[in-house]
């Protein structure tokens, strides 16, 4: 009986630290725009299982990263492929290079040091890359960079939903 | 990174974008012909030439472009205004909750933002002519020393963006409008600062010695409060700075988060005779933003008050917050220290929240350590703001030789942060402007460009009682425009305020459509950094709203939602509120700098810093206009109009004193 009891709170005590990480996880994902994309993005990297609300904000910021880099190899692979869009190309890739040298460090660093604010300048502005360089084509209703611009933005205004939080 | 040389004006469709004209049927006058005025040559905008200091890389900029604009909310109906308290706009708790799809920054044009084809004459037009301009700059410790007035200011050396290595770089002047750009001031080289040598504050010792006080983030981004002293005393360009060897001196409070305990005032002495400091944070797990107070005699230990010098829930991080007295009577500025019955007390914060800084009036009880508000309705975070544009982080200090209290503020960009790294920097400090409390409403302080501005006037235009009829813009000559400083006064048609009747309408400079909303009684005002045909403009007006009981209201606000033809750059409508008393005329000034224009409604009751980008109102095609959007009443205004000179920035290791 003791030994049953013994397992059962060893087993219990085991379960709690993560039911508690996985509420952080649901309360930080509600104050965001897109809960799934959130929940989604955070239960994908392991770390999220032991962060605080600025550790889960980093989570998302290095998506953001991640999702920048995608795009810059998205462009370059259609710089080839379509030479009529060179000029909108070219925006894009200027926007999203500053979104790698300029908007992920500083958000990086705005959150490990505790000066959010930053971290909510970094994150508007990606969104804003984005949105400019979806803008830059002509207007058509789904550029070839559309999907990836439009995931880039959603996941910049949910690590703003986080960021909020940390204000 | 690719970029078109010229104007590729063939890939971007300037049509593309809805031109709303501003007013229904523009009826542009003539120049108005008017008293002789002086001829003046055409010049060109001088380059201002900021020099790198040695040893550091040349890159730039950091701050990422970011406007926040606080939902102003109408006073609720029928509250009655008062010809000498400021009701101003209520600021609404900034919303904490899950965002909604269209949020607070709302004025990016969304769909169809598209990355303007900025060239390297309109982004060099966007450079300041007579504004403090460093690359990197966050405020600290202003102060003035021997005949120098010192600016410290947060710098990456490294160029690229805020966050590692942040690093006090250092300019003095002898007149707050040229600069000397000065050796690094600190560098971030201890544990207790490496990760950034932060924001801090200068106190005067009663001997004249001079320490400062900053926020060190530590090797484990803690906030820590540290000492640092002139090497040299006898240096009046305070060239190198000292560590006290036992810093820190001062950790985060165990109940208080580490990463939210920093920006250390200005001390003050008590009556007590010990020097007291107070340090902006949060209270733990709330919302409820507040200041730490701290006594200490030598600086190195502290002791901390219980509670806190004031608090306001729903505000968030109190950052850079500024406790300073202003005189009741007097015309001067006030030492730090200053207290007794003649003395009102500012509190001010800025706030993480959203960015904007706010300030209350009150009165400070020096036993108790607590500070309280006159008007709890408009407290520190929820009522008045210094600038209702772009204006953060300000700090102020006490001249002592001039007897006036100055603030600086900064000015961040409002473009993309990719036309930043285009253009090679990023922000910039308003004009310093002193600070006084306004003695005739008793609710607001006043702020205005300090006098040395002034020195750089030349060329004066004089316009006398040009009248503007409802629905009308009148041409005014004066040349070159990017660089100006405009004093203007507007009557309005009395007969017109009489006989038209009030309406229950409440208006707001931000969620009424701006400067083509026509009322009775305005909008109107002055149309600066406009091109000829008007396609580029940005309006700078009063708007004046009747109750139905008669009551008057004075807005003062400041569109640019046509300031560009570019997309992607921030294209809000600021302005508050501006108290105007029997008898008095309506007044403004501006100071237009390029990409820069601050606004001043009133002798300064209210303030508004715009950031500008246009693609066509530049250089010599940038006008200015005066406007009367009313459908009712005439108005007619007299102006004066300087051309600005240059101020230009040096950098010196070796400046010879004069004195």
């Amino acid at each position: 009986m003791k030994l049953l009891l013994t397992l059962l709170t060893l087993l219990h005590m085991h379960e709690i630290p993560q039911l508690k990480d996985q509420a952080l996880i649901e309360s930080t994902c509600r104050n965001t725009a897109n809960y799934q994309l959130c929940i989604s993005t955070l239960l994908a990297n392991p770390k999220s299982a032991t962060a605080d609300v600025a550790g889960l904000g980093l989570i998302i910021v290095d998506a953001v990263k991640a999702k920048t880099e995608e795009a810059l190899s998205a462009i370059e692979e259609m710089k080839g492929l379509h030479p009529e869009q060179r000029y909108a190309l070219e925006r894009c890739t200027a926007a999203y290079k500053a979104v790698l040298i300029a908007d992920i460090p500083e958000s990086v660093a705005a959150l490990t040091k505790g000066v959010p604010k930053f971290a909510d300048f970094g994150m508007s502005d990606a969104a804003w890359e984005a949105e400019i360089c979806e803008g830059s084509f002509e207007r058509v209703a789904e550029t070839p960079l559309s999907g990836v611009n439009k995931d880039l933005r959603e996941l910049a205004e949910v690590a703003k939903g986080i960021i909020k939080i940390l204000l | 990174m690719s970029f078109p040389n010229t104007d590729d004006a063939s890939n971007y469709d300037a049509n593309q974008r809805p031109h709303v004209p501003l007013l229904d049927s523009a009826d542009v006058e003539a120049p108005a012909a008017d008293l002789p005025r002086q001829r003046r040559r055409r010049r060109r905008t001088a380059a201002v030439v900021i020099l790198l200091l040695t040893g550091l890389l040349g890159v730039v900029y950091l701050v990422v472009t970011m406007t926040s604009n606080g939902e102003e909310e109408l006073l609720p109906a029928g509250s009655p205004e008062s010809s000498t308290t400021l009701q101003p706009e209520k600021m609404k708790p900034v919303a904490r909750g899950v965002e909604e799809g269209v949020s607070e920054k709302t004025y990016r044009p969304s769909l169809g933002a598209r990355a303007y084809p900025w060239t390297k004459r309109l982004l060099a037009w966007q450079r300041t002519a007579y504004h403090f301009q460093p690359k990197e700059n966050w405020m600290n410790g202003p102060l003035f020393y021997k005949g120098w007035y010192h600016l410290f200011y947060q710098y990456n050396p490294d160029g690229a963006i805020w966050g590692n290595n942040i690093v006090w770089g250092h300019s003095a002047s002898k007149d707050l409008i040229h600069w000397h750009h000065l050796p690094i001031a600190m560098h971030s080289d201890h544990w207790y600062d490496i990760n950034g040598v932060w924001t801090g504050s200068a106190t005067f010792l009663q001997d004249g010695q001079l320490i400062m006080l900053y926020t060190g983030s530590t090797n484990d981004s803690v906030q820590v409060q540290n000492l640092a002293y002139p090497a040299d005393p006898s240096d009046p360009l305070l060239i190198h700075w000292v560590k006290y060897s036992g810093n820190p001196v001062l950790f985060p409070p165990p109940n208080i988060s580490p990463q939210d305990f920093r920006d250390p005032t200005t001390a003050w002495l008590t009556p007590e005779g010990m020097w007291r400091i107070t340090i902006g944070s949060k209270i733990n797990g709330s919302t409820t933003g507040m200041s730490l107070v701290y006594d200490t005699k030598d600086f190195k230990s502290f002791k901390l008050l219980n509670g806190s010098l004031h608090s306001v829930p729903g505000t968030g991080m109190w950052e850079c917050v500024d406790f300073y007295p202003v005189s009741k009577n007097g015309k001067n500025g006030l030492d730090t220290s200053e207290y007794g019955p003649g003395v009102k007390n500012i509190m001010k914060t800025s706030l993480d929240d959203d960015r904007n800084d706010y300030y209350a009036i009150g009165s400070y009880d020096s036993e108790a350590g607590i500070w309280s508000p006159d008007n709890p309705d408009i407290d520190v975070g929820i009522g008045l703001r210094y600038d209702y544009g772009i204006f953060y982080a300000s700090k102020s200090f006490y001249d002592q030789e001039k007897k006036r209290r100055v603030l600086w503020g900064w000015v961040k960009e409002t473009d993309s942060e990719e036309t930043d790294t285009q253009k090679g920097w990023a922000s910039l400090q308003a004009i310093p402007r002193t600070i006084l409390l306004d003695k005739k409403t008793g609710s607001n302080i006043l702020q205005w460009p300090v006098e040395e501005v002034e020195a750089l006037r030349r060329n004066k235009n004089v316009f006398d009682h040009v009248k503007a009829n409802p629905g009308s813009i009148v041409l005014l000559d004066v040349g070159s425009t990017s660089q100006l400083d405009i004093v203007a006064e507007f009557e309005i048609n009395e007969e017109a305020l009489k006989k038209i009747n009030g309406t229950n309408i409440s208006y707001s400079c931000t969620t009424i459509g701006g400067a083509a909303e026509r009322g009775p009684f305005g909008p109107f005002g002055l149309l600066v950094l406009a091109n000829k045909d008007l396609e580029e403009q940005t309006a700078i007006y009063f708007y004046i709203s009747k109750d139905l009981q008669g009551n008057f209201k004075t807005f003062f606000c400041a569109d640019h939602s046509r300031s560009s033809e570019a997309t992607d750059v921030d294209k809000a409508i600021y302005g508050s509120i501006v108290p105007v008393l029997e008898g008095e005329k309506l007044s403004m000034r501006i100071l237009v700098d390029h990409s820069i224009v601050e606004s001043f409604a009133q002798g300064g009751r209210t303030c508004i810093t715009s950031r500008l980008y246009p693609t066509k109102a530049v250089n010599e095609d940038a006008q200015i206009f005066l406007f009367n959007n009313a459908t009712d009443a005439s108005i007619n205004a007299s102006l004066q109009i300087w051309e600005m000179s240059a101020a230009c920035q040096r950098r010196r290791q070796k400046i010879v004193n004069k004195d």
